[in-house]
């Protein structure tokens, strides 16, 4: 029932896209089996269905801990921007390489991400600043940091000029799954991190008090559930993740770094999430659903000749669709009651 | 206009509101059944009832706020829609709700002049507002913002704002739960001159004794009907109750508290705090003694501190000095809920969707607010198990009426989630057990078990401090009692050796240290550590 | 020396007045109760909507008014959402600002790079002759002394007049007010649509006048930053047009460092207003008292209308 929104959505979605090209004088159903189904149809294709479903994935589910406690970490995109500075500047400047060179990286990213999401937390409980601007702003400090490392210390020499970093070494990529594609061992990264999130979420008490924090706080003070603790929780493991899947790309289908870290996965996380109804298991669908999305935006980058930002037009549509659907299914079926119950007993 | 620029039809036989057959269904519930409702020029009406009995719904329909699905209304002789509260002010009802609609940002005269359509001139309406408060003797200052008022103050604020729409029928939503003893006197004094004025009044109330006083005829409603016209003059409360609830109401077994088990369970020595809402209290000084195995009872109107010392006692605020605080000698000043849970200190809070349980949640998962020791949470992992066991325990202990440990807290009636929450706070066996308004807003039954409960917790050996608005709940279960009033605490007194109208007194911070009948260890020793 | 001064406090006023309009027109949006996360959308919508206009017509004018109704749109959209399907504000204005972000580069496809060049006006050719601060005062396009406009205008609304009044109450007290019988519904989305008519006015400002060339994303984080400043101006229009010119300072200090040739990279340069805002965020948030006391206590809370 709870996941009837999201279905909703989804179909509403469809509709408006297809409605789009039919205004662009295109045939729909052309257009559906391009944008939708011919993307995923040879192994190929699937395989880079899962390479970006996974960091949207891996961040939603660490952004989904926060967002049930009500810490509202819009700083995905910095924090995964920081990971792959972290993480490829280690493989970067480091002089050996080697086994270690990897598991080292992924700490790195992680930690890098942690810093990042670090400060909104802190400026957050010392000082009440708002988390949602002050990790938004951060998003453009680390776009620009990264920026000027790849257009200046950290261009690579022998490149042309591009702006671009040296190539990683092997020992710094993950090791590709299925030869012939581009999906690595980054994905079962992602795969840990759902059943920890589902585990810490449904069956551990510290998921129960962040949830109690999120869903009626003065019941938390009651309890004596600390909303500083959740304020850190909440967004360390969103930065955690979205560090982690800096390191993905990085260490991924990238190998290099570039003056972007990431085609706006932070901010395409948080709609994962929402999507995924704030629940690990959920989001696993949803992360699938984004990814076809982003694919659907390529190929009408190609086809159509659209801008590649026009896939934030549907992944915004997308997010009224569900909270629309969201609210009128609630509204009909549980809202409506409940509150005529509440004016009987008041 | 002025209310006495118009002389009103006074004669007895004037219909001012006339209601029939009024229903109102929702999918749960019948709220309204069939209401006869007829309201004479000039009368003091009182709309009796218990809560869940209809009364708000009804004034919400005359108000415009809800629609009637079945019935008609009658104003001054003519049928009438009314759909909007500004439809039903320009007919001429005034309103004054019991939860106050003011903005405390905005000063006196910013709130009235919300309460009046189209452009206002802010200088000439602070001239009717004084002329006004002169006139029924509700003190006001127009310029004073109303975060920085009493509780009375406010009241009177949203009085004149309704009288300043010269309105012919007034109604009164349990105006008396905010005012002492002496503030309703005034207010009474108020209504008769309105009356007199020939406005009409409904004053809605479940205070049989105040409604006896100032009432000419009562209509109540129990379960969404009308059970009774009459006068209330000529009954007796007991009469009134059976009306009300249709049997007698059930009397508290209470015995005088036999023997004193530990004495100085709760210990709280020259307590100040600070309050940091700049809309609330700061306490002084406060110094109080509950022995185990006994009932002592704050009296006060809500906005005199009771949420600030609540606060303070539970943990969610730390006090500054460790010791103001101590528990069987140990002092837990700087510990916060989790901990003092842990000692034996269990709180019931007022609100209870959104504190005292999350309204969203199961009921097994509002158990694990505050029972999460072992066995229900163990290495960090919640046990399902031993959580199912723990709330049926709780639902069949204090006849919890509810669709089972899956239910959610906000599908529970206010009183059923009250007995569930108090029956949580008791099976957890505390040492101590702090309640803020017990019965608030939960039906006669309910209450009477509460209270009955709150009895033999005691018996059991608790230290139970109760804080409620309710004297005569105070007086029916609490063995020594004292008055919370701006921030301080009075002495404290064996409630065999006092009564309501000193109690009333003390509400309005006048009280003699000659009354003081605490020991000079209780009066404000510090626990030497 | 002074004619340096002037150009710097030229160029304060000019970068900072795309904050004012967005950040003045998000401070009537939240005093009603309401918070639109979305500005950043709404100003890119308003921008090339704006410069279509203005390219198509050879007027500004009608690419600013262009810009109004986009943005007014792109709000009731939001205000479906989070107004009457009462849906959680943050949510519903962070999807408009994906939106309205995608929506401005679909809409500005064919654009991209293209700048508007229109003749002279001859009002301002006029106006250049008066003595001695002709050429100043023809430096600042109207909208400059349009947004001083707005900003009188705004304040004597919000304390002056009884439509303010209501709309301070809806925004303390949503339920009180709907008790009294005021329509709080519909005077949140005229205050949210009027957010959203300023937002597109600060995009086309931007994009028309201030840089008059479409490029993806040419906001780069406006939107956001008047969001902050509405906070530390702790709801205040006054404030609000101080901080916007402090912004409109930092901004100015960025592009007179790159042109000085100061050794400071770029990026650091463009990093300053965002730094700035988290510290100045920082320094007023921090005194709760004052937070409490004037944020609109309701902002961000869904209203459920009776019945």
């Amino acid at each position: 029932m709870q996941y009837a929104s999201p279905l909703i959505a989804v179909l509403l979605t469809a509709v408006f896209g297809l409605l789009l090209c039919v205004a662009a004088g295109r045939n729909p159903w052309a257009a559906l089996y391009t944008f939708t189904i011919s993307p995923v149809s040879t192994l190929y294709g699937v395989s880079e269905l899962l390479i970006k479903a996974a960091p949207l994935i891996l961040i939603a589910v660490g952004l989904a801990i926060g967002f049930q406690a009500n810490v509202w970490n819009i700083g995905a995109e910095g924090q995964l921007t920081i990971g792959a500075i972290f993480s490829g500047g280690l493989a970067l400047h480091v002089a050996s390489d080697g086994v270690l060179l990897l598991p080292a990286m992924i700490i790195a990213g992680a930690v890098g991400g942690m810093v990042w999401a670090a400060l909104p937390a802190l400026l957050r409980t010392r000082f009440n600043a708002n988390e949602i601007l002050v990790s938004l702003m951060l998003n453009y400090v680390a776009q620009l940091w990264l920026s000027y490392l790849i257009y200046g210390p950290w261009r690579d020499p022998q490149g042309f000029n591009f702006p671009q970093s040296k190539p990683l070494v092997a020992d710094a990529l993950y090791p590709i799954l299925v030869p012939g594609t581009r999906l690595n061992a980054g994905v079962l990264i992602v795969l840990v991190a759902v059943i920890v999130g589902w585990f810490v979420l449904k069956r551990t008490f510290v998921g129960f008090q962040l949830r109690v924090t999120g869903l009626a706080e003065p019941a938390a003070r009651y309890a004596g559930f600390s909303t500083t603790r959740a304020i850190w929780i909440g967004m360390l493991a969103g930065g955690a993740a979205a560090g982690l899947a800096g390191v993905g790309e990085v260490a991924g289908p990238l190998g290099q770094l570039f003056p972007t870290a990431s085609p706006g996965y932070g901010y395409a996380a948080i709609i994962v999430a929402f999507l995924g109804r704030l629940s690990p298991i959920g989001i696993l669908f949803s992360g699938l659903f984004m990814s076809l999305l982003y694919l659907s935006g390529e190929a009408a980058q190609i086809e159509l000749n659209l801008p590649s930002a026009t896939t934030g037009l549907f992944q915004g549509a997308l997010l009224f669709m569900l909270l629309a659907a969201d609210l009128l299914v609630n509204y009909t079926i549980v809202v409506a009651p409940a509150r005529r119950l509440q004016e009987k007993i008041s | 206009m002025m209310p006495s620029d118009i002389k009103l039809a006074t004669s007895p036989s004037a219909v001012r509101l006339a209601l029939r057959g009024i229903t109102k269904s929702y999918p749960s519930v019948v709220a309204n059944d069939g209401i006869d409702l007829t309201v004479e020029a000039g009368r003091i009406h009182a709309v009796l009832g218990e809560n869940g009995a209809g009364k708000s719904t009804l004034m919400k329909i005359i108000f415009g706020v809800v629609q009637p699905d079945v019935g008609t209304i009658h104003w001054e002789g003519a049928p009438v829609e009314i759909s909007t509260p500004g439809q039903a002010k320009r007919l001429g009802i005034g309103m004054v709700f019991q939860h106050f609609s003011l903005f405390e940002t905005l000063t006196a005269v910013e709130n009235v002049a919300l309460g009046i359509p189209g452009r206002s001139d802010l200088a000439a309406l602070s001239s009717q507002i004084v002329a006004l408060s002169d006139r029924y003797g509700l003190p006001v200052d127009p310029g004073r913002a109303v975060h920085s008022m009493s509780v009375g103050e406010r009241q009177r604020v949203e009085i004149i704002r309704a009288l300043l729409q010269n309105p012919r029928l007034l109604i009164m939503d349990e105006p008396t739960s905010v005012l002492a003893p002496q503030a309703v006197q005034k207010l009474f004094g108020t209504l008769r001159q309105l009356a007199a004025e020939g406005c009409s009044i409904l004053y809605i109330s479940h205070k049989l004794d105040e409604i006896r006083e100032l009432c000419d005829v009562a209509t109540i409603l129990r379960g969404g009907k009308v059970t009774g016209i009459c006068d209330p003059r000529q009954e007796t409360a007991s009469n009134l109750a059976r009306m009300m609830i249709g049997r007698e109401i059930p009397a508290c077994r209470h015995a005088p508290a036999s023997t004193i088990d530990d004495p100085g369970r709760l210990t709280i020595a020259n307590l100040s705090v600070k309050s940091d809402d700049p809309f609330g209290v700061d306490l002084h000084d406060i110094s109080l003694i509950v022995h185990g195995g006994e009932i002592v009872g704050l009296a006060g109107i809500s906005g005199n501190g009771q949420r600030e010392l609540m606060a303070a006692l539970s943990g969610e605020t730390l006090a500054d000095e460790p010791s103001s605080i101590s528990l069987s000698r140990v002092p837990i000043g700087s510990l916060g809920p989790r901990q003092r849970r842990r000692l034996g200190l269990c709180f019931v809070p007022e609100e209870r969707l959104g504190r005292g349980a999350v309204p969203s949640l199961s009921l097994d998962e509002n158990s694990l607010l505050t029972a999460n020791g072992t066995p229900m949470v163990q290495a960090g992992m919640m046990q399902p198990a031993k959580i199912r066991t723990f709330t049926e325990r709780c639902i069949a202990t204090f006849n919890v009426m509810c669709g089972g440990p899956d239910a959610a807290a906000k599908s529970l009636s206010g009183g059923n989630l009250q007995k569930l929450i108090m029956a949580r706070e008791v099976l957890q066996q505390p040492k101590v057990l702090l309640v803020s308004q017990p019965t608030w807003g939960v039906d006669v039954g309910a209450a009477a078990f509460i209270r009955q409960s709150l009895v033999d917790l005691r018996n059991a050996g608790t230290a139970i401090l109760v804080v409620s608005e309710e004297l005569d709940e105070l007086f029916e279960i609490c063995d020594r009692i004292a008055v919370i009033a701006k921030g301080r605490v009075s002495p404290i007194r064996p409630v065999s050796a006092t009564d309501i109208k000193d109690i009333g007194l003390a509400m309005t911070g006048l009280w003699s240290p000659a009354d003081d009948t605490r020991t000079p260890a209780e009066k404000g020793a510090r626990i030497a550590n | 020396m002074s004619g340096v001064l002037i150009s710097i406090v030229i160029a304060t006023l000019v970068a900072g007045t795309p904050l004012v309009y967005a950040a003045l027109g998000e401070l009537v949006t939240e005093k009603s109760g309401v918070l639109n996360l979305g500005v950043e959308g709404m100003m890119l919508t308003g921008a090339i909507v704006g410069f279509i206009t203005a390219t198509a017509t050879q007027s500004i004018w009608l690419g600013v008014l262009a810009a109004m109704l986009a943005g007014a749109l792109l709000a009731t959209l939001f205000a479906v959402i989070a107004i009457t399907l009462v849906a959680n504000q943050v949510a519903a204005g962070l999807a408009l600002a994906v939106f309205g972000t995608g929506l401005s580069s679909l809409l500005g496809k064919g654009y991209t790079g293209t700048s508007l060049v229109l003749p002279p006006s001859p009002v301002a050719a006029t106006v250049s002759q008066v003595a001695w601060v002709g050429q100043y005062l023809t430096q600042l396009h109207p909208l400059v002394y349009l947004s001083w406009l707005l900003f009188a205008a705004i304040s004597y609304f919000l304390y002056r007049t009884k439509a303010g009044l209501v709309l301070r109450a809806v925004g303390e007290s949503p339920a009180s007010a709907h008790a009294i019988g005021y329509p709080v519904v519909r005077i949140r989305y005229l205050a949210t649509m009027f957010g959203g008519a300023m937002a597109g006015v600060a995009g086309a400002y931007l994009a028309t006048i201030y840089t008059a060339i479409w490029t993806e994303g040419m906001t780069a984080g406006r939107g956001w930053i008047a969001l902050a400043l509405v906070v530390f101006a702790t709801w205040r229009p006054a404030r609000v047009l101080l901080g916007a010119y402090l912004f409109g300072g930092v901004t100015t200090a960025q592009l007179f460092g790159q042109v000085a040739g100061i050794p400071v990279p770029p990026e650091v340069m463009s990093s300053l207003p965002f730094l700035a805002t988290i510290i100045v965020l920082v320094l007023i948030t921090r005194n709760r008292t004052l937070v409490r006391m004037n944020a609109p206590p309701a902002l961000g809370q869904p209203f459920h209308a009776n019945g």
